[in-house]
Order: structure tokens, then C-alpha cells, then sequence
């Protein structure tokens, strides 16, 4: 559906995009994910044909997005950042205006308006001027007018920036609806929001991509030393000291008494493994009790500050 | 087509969502009437010499005030992002948004035929003179517009839209007066390019091609140049 092939844009001497090579397929909602300044705006920027790219191509739907702009435009429904709208328009008249701005033979259509209001839950405020709307109504009438003529193409960029969590739900619940029908493209620099929404993260730093995946893979090929977190009654001290020998036992990070005869245990397990087995094991062998015992996974986050944070 | 005539339309509706239409239009036929019948009484005759004079002078102000808006306050509110994604072309929105401010500052400027029906009753003024006056102040509104429409490409700030379009206006505007001072090849020079004098020639009643192709060349230029700015974005 979208296709990058070494897409490099520089502003002046300054690299904003190295590189990028990537493919999205039809139907997929793909989260385009970076610390501020990493390059997702202006790559997306690109996509639609704002920018243009000082090097490499792409194509969407098969389209070259420098030589036939327009048509590649018809099929891409854009939210920009920040939801820019005019402020002296009432939210109806404007949906009408950005409709006929795309009027094309077919897809002028009340219905077509009807429906948009009713996605976006925009029904109140139709009469409202766009100036007195609260973000999160900006920020749908935004997604309304990226709608507006049934794009196949979604590009979404920070959608949920400034909303109170309610409304950061509600957005991304609507997104999640949407993906089903539609290729989308979403930038965000909120973890949660990118696990949530989408089936591929694409993590960019620098105007490089650092990752490509699902977020189950990426948590899969980047997992780290995983910590198990213990609860350990009786015997402390000789499971104290067997437990490093422990296959799959890295170290004990820290050890923290609770009562007379508990204590709580943080342990590093080594890469790739699972040594709760013989964690249990162990307490059987030297008569220790084992109150809890707790695996925590390196989550998406830690990939995430330790793919971008690198330098 | 249809999408520059939507986008007139609502840049021609957006100048009434604010005052700024109002008090212009109110200001300049104020004005225009103002020293219109003043000259009227001094000179004792039937003709809209002064009046057209007059409009030259005023709408050095006026077409900035009007112009300064149409791009830079897009790319203040940051939608011209949207614009310019939607799947129509740069000059399209150029030209729509020139079209718009050339219908209210027309419009404006028809309004003032009501000093020469004045003038009509009173004796008998020379049509032909009217006529290529109100051409002439239509070709010239077309150029600052075109100016105007420029200069707020250039920059999100309206203020600095009006200053800059004010000072090209002005320049071409007083251009006649300075020729005196420079060498007869360079006085040539601006004497042709000096708005004032293709006028002269117009509101006397005389439409030669020269001066209209001057007229459409120059709004053409400005226009291109807009374009070419909006189009400097994906310069790489």
C-alpha cells in the first residue's frame, strides 16, 4: 500500500530523515514511533506530499508521490500535528467546506456528512464555532475532516497530544475501529497509545528506524535480563547463598528483610531464560519456604528508551 | 475549477466573519466621498478625476490591510498544512484566494458609481473618461492584490504581510515622481514600470494593449511568485 524506499530529507544541513526504507500493507495500523524530534512528522509530512524528500521515492498504491500528487492526495485522509483548523468556521461549515474542497464526481454526499459527525461524536457541537471548541473536539473535528471522504490511507499524526484521558480513550478506541477498514499511519510518542492501537511499531530515532515489529516480537527479540521478584520464609541464609549457583540466576540485585523471618529478594535471571523452576526447586532443597515469587518482563518502554536514548 | 471557486467563496465570507470587511469598506467610501466632493465644489466640474485619484492613494493602504491575511494566517494557524495536502494545486489555491479579495475590493469600489450618477444629474461628465477610470483602478487594485497576496506568503506575521506589500506598493507608486532625477535610458525604465503612468493613459479614455499587458504581466508576476513561495516548502 505504502512503499519507502530511502527516503532522506535534509532542512538545510540538518538530517531529519536518514534512510528510511519500510513497506506498510493494506489494512495494517502502524504506529510510527519516536522522541520528539525523530523525524515522524516530516516523514509523514512526505507522505502526503507537504514536503518533498531530498532523496529516495514513495509510492502509494503504486503511485509516485512526486509525480502524481494529487491522486495519491485523494486516497490519503491527513491529520496533521496539532489539529490546525480555521477558528472563525462553525464545525459544520467546515466539514462541508473540506468536503467540497475534495468534491469529486460521487463523493459529495450529506450522508457521507452525516456519517463522519456520528464516527467522531460531533453531534453538539455542529453549531459551535471552531474557535470555542476544547482540544479534544478540535482534535475530532480534525479526525472528521481526514475522514470526510472515505480515505483508504489514515495518517494520523499525535491524535491524542493534549487530551485528558477520557478522550485519549475515546481516540483510541475510534482508532482501533477504524483500522479494521483502513491502512493507517500513526505517529505518536506515547508508548502506551502505539501497544494499544496498532499490529506493527515502527520506532524511529535520530531519522533512523531502529525497530520494526508487532509490539509482541519486538518485546520478544529485545527482551532483556527479566528480574524475579521473591518472597522467601525460613532458612535464609543458605538460600541466600545457593541461589547465584541457580542455573538461569544472574545475581541478587537486592535483598530487603520484611519481618524476623522474610525477606524480599529482587534477582536478575539471565537473558533469554526462565529459572523459576529451579528457583522452586531450590527452596525445596534447603527447607525454605517461597511466599511469592514474581516474573517481570522487560516491557516495551525499556525498548523503547533504550532504542532511542542510545547515542 | 470548482474547487477555486469554493475556496473564493469562502475567503470571501471569511472577510465578513471579522470586522476587518466592514471597516474597511466603510473607511474607504467615507474617504472616497469625502474628497470626492470636496474637489467637487473647488472645481466646479463634472468630472471623477479627483475621485480616482483619490482611490489610487487610499487603496496603497487599504489593499495591503486586505491582503495581508489570505496566506500568512494559514500558516500561522498551521492549516495550510491541510490545504496543501488536499488534492488540488498550488496555483489553484493562489488563485483562489486572489479572486476573493478582488471581488470585495471590487464590489467596494463599484459602490462608489454613486458619485458619478451624482455628477450626472448635476451636468454631463465624460463616459468614456469614467469608464477607463474605473478599468484602470481595477487593473491597479489587481496588481497591489497580486502584491499584497506575495507578501503574505512570505511570512505568518500579518503585520509584517502589510508593511512589506505597503512598501512595494508604495515604491511603484511613487516611481514617476523620481524619474526626474535619473538618465533618460533609466527613467525610461521606470516610467514604464511606474503604475501611475499606464493609468494616465487608460483613464483618459485611451485602452492601448501596452498597458494592459503591463497590468496582467505584473499580477501574473506576483502570482507566480506567490506560487513559487508556497512552492519553496519542498525545495530540497
Amino acid at each position: 500500500m505504502i512503499s519507502l524506499r530511502n527516503l532522506t530529507k535534509y532542512y538545510g544541513l540538518t538530517l531529519a530523515v536518514d534512510d528510511i526504507s519500510f513497506d506498510v500493507e493494506k489494512g495494517t495500523v502502524v504506529g510510527f514511533l519516536g522522541p520528539n524530534g525523530a523525524g515522524k512528522t516530516t516523514t509523514v509530512r512526505i507522505i502526503t506530499g507537504y514536503l518533498a524528500a531530498t532523496s529516495g521515492s514513495v509510492l502509494v498504491d503504486n503511485l509516485n508521490i512526486e509525480t502524481e500528487s494529487l491522486e495519491v492526495r485523494k486516497k490519503i485522509g491527513y491529520l496533521p500535528e496539532n489539529s490546525p483548523i480555521y477558528l472563525d468556521m462553525n464545525v459544520l461549515d467546515y466539514i462541508k467546506f473540506m468536503q467540497s474542497m475534495r468534491w469529486e464526481e460521487g463523493i459529495i454526499n450529506g450522508r457521507r456528512i452525516e456519517e463522519v459527525i456520528e464516527i467522531c461524536g460531533l453531534g453538539d457541537v455542529l453549531q459551535k464555532n471552531n474557535g470555542e471548541l476544547s482540544k479534544g473536539y478540535r482534535q475530532r473535528v480534525g479526525l472528521a475532516q481526514a475522514l470526510i471522504h472515505d480515505p483508504e490511507i489514515l495518517i494520523l499524526d499525535e491524535p491524542t497530544a493534549g487530551l485528558d484521558p477520557n478522550q485519549i480513550i475515546e481516540i483510541r478506541n475510534l482508532i482501533r475501529k477504524l483500522g479494521s477498514q483502513k491502512t493507517i499511519i500513526l505517529c505518536s510518542h506515547i508508548l502506551p497509545e502505539v501497544e494499544a492501537t496498532c499490529n506493527r511499531v515502527l520506532i524511529i530515532s535520530r531519522g533512523k528506524i531502529v525497530a520494526d515489529g508487532s509490539p509482541t516480537q519486538l518485546q520478544a527479540s529485545f527482551e532483556g535480563k527479566g528480574i524475579l521478584t521473591l518472597q522467601i520464609k525460613n532458612n535464609l541464609d543458605t538460600f541466600s547463598e545457593k541461589i547465584t549457583s541457580v542455573p538461569g540466576i544472574e545475581r541478587i540485585i537486592s535483598s530487603e528483610p520484611v519481618s524476623d523471618n522474610l525477606v524480599e529478594m529482587h534477582v536478575e535471571t539471565v537473558k533469554g531464560t526462565d529459572p523459576r523452576e529451579n528457583v522452586f526447586r531450590l527452596c525445596m532443597e534447603t527447607d525454605s519456604v517461597l511466599m511469592e515469587m514474581k516474573r517481570v518482563e522487560t516491557s516495551l518502554e525499556d525498548i523503547f528508551r533504550e532504542l532511542t536514548q542510545k547515542e | 475549477m470548482h474547487q477555486i471557486l469554493i475556496l473564493a467563496r469562502k475567503e470571501f465570507r471569511s472577510y465578513f466573519d471579522s470586522p476587518v470587511a466592514y471597516v474597511v469598506i466603510t473607511l474607504f467610501l467615507l474617504i472616497a466621498g469625502w474628497q470626492f466632493s470636496t474637489a467637487l465644489f473647488l472645481s466646479n466640474t463634472a468630472d471623477l478625476r479627483s475621485l480616482f485619484n483619490m482611490q489610487r492613494f487610499i487603496l496603497l493602504f487599504f489593499i495591503p490591510a486586505l491582503s495581508m491575511r489570505l496566506i500568512s494566517e494559514e500558516k500561522r494557524l498551521g492549516t495550510i498544512e491541510l490545504l496543501m495536502t488536499l488534492p488540488i494545486k498550488d496555483w489553484q489555491l493562489v488563485l483562489g484566494k486572489f479572486l476573493a479579495a478582488y471581488l470585495l475590493v471590487a464590489i467596494t469600489i463599484f459602490l462608489t458609481l454613486i458619485h458619478y450618477i451624482t455628477i450626472s444629474i448635476l451636468g454631463e461628465p465624460d463616459l468614456g473618461a469614467a469608464v477607463g477610470g474605473y478599468l484602470g483602478i481595477i487593473l491597479i487594485v489587481g496588481v497591489y492584490l497580486s502584491i499584497g497576496i506575495f507578501t503574505s506568503s512570505l511570512t505568518q506575521n500579518q503585520i509584517v504581510a502589510f508593511i512589506v506589500a505597503f512598501v512595494i506598493i508604495f515604491t511603484l507608486f511613487i516611481l514617476r515622481s523620481v524619474i526626474v532625477f535619473f538618465p533618460g535610458f533609466i527613467a525610461s525604465i521606470l516610467e514604464y514600470l511606474s503604475i501611475d503612468y499606464h493609468f494616465d493613459n487608460i483613464a483618459r479614455g485611451v485602452i492601448d494593449s501596452r498597458d494592459l499587458i503591463y497590468y496582467f504581466s505584473m499580477m501574473f508576476l506576483f502570482l507566480f511568485l506567490t506560487v513559487q513561495s508556497l512552492e519553496s516548502r519542498k525545495w530540497k
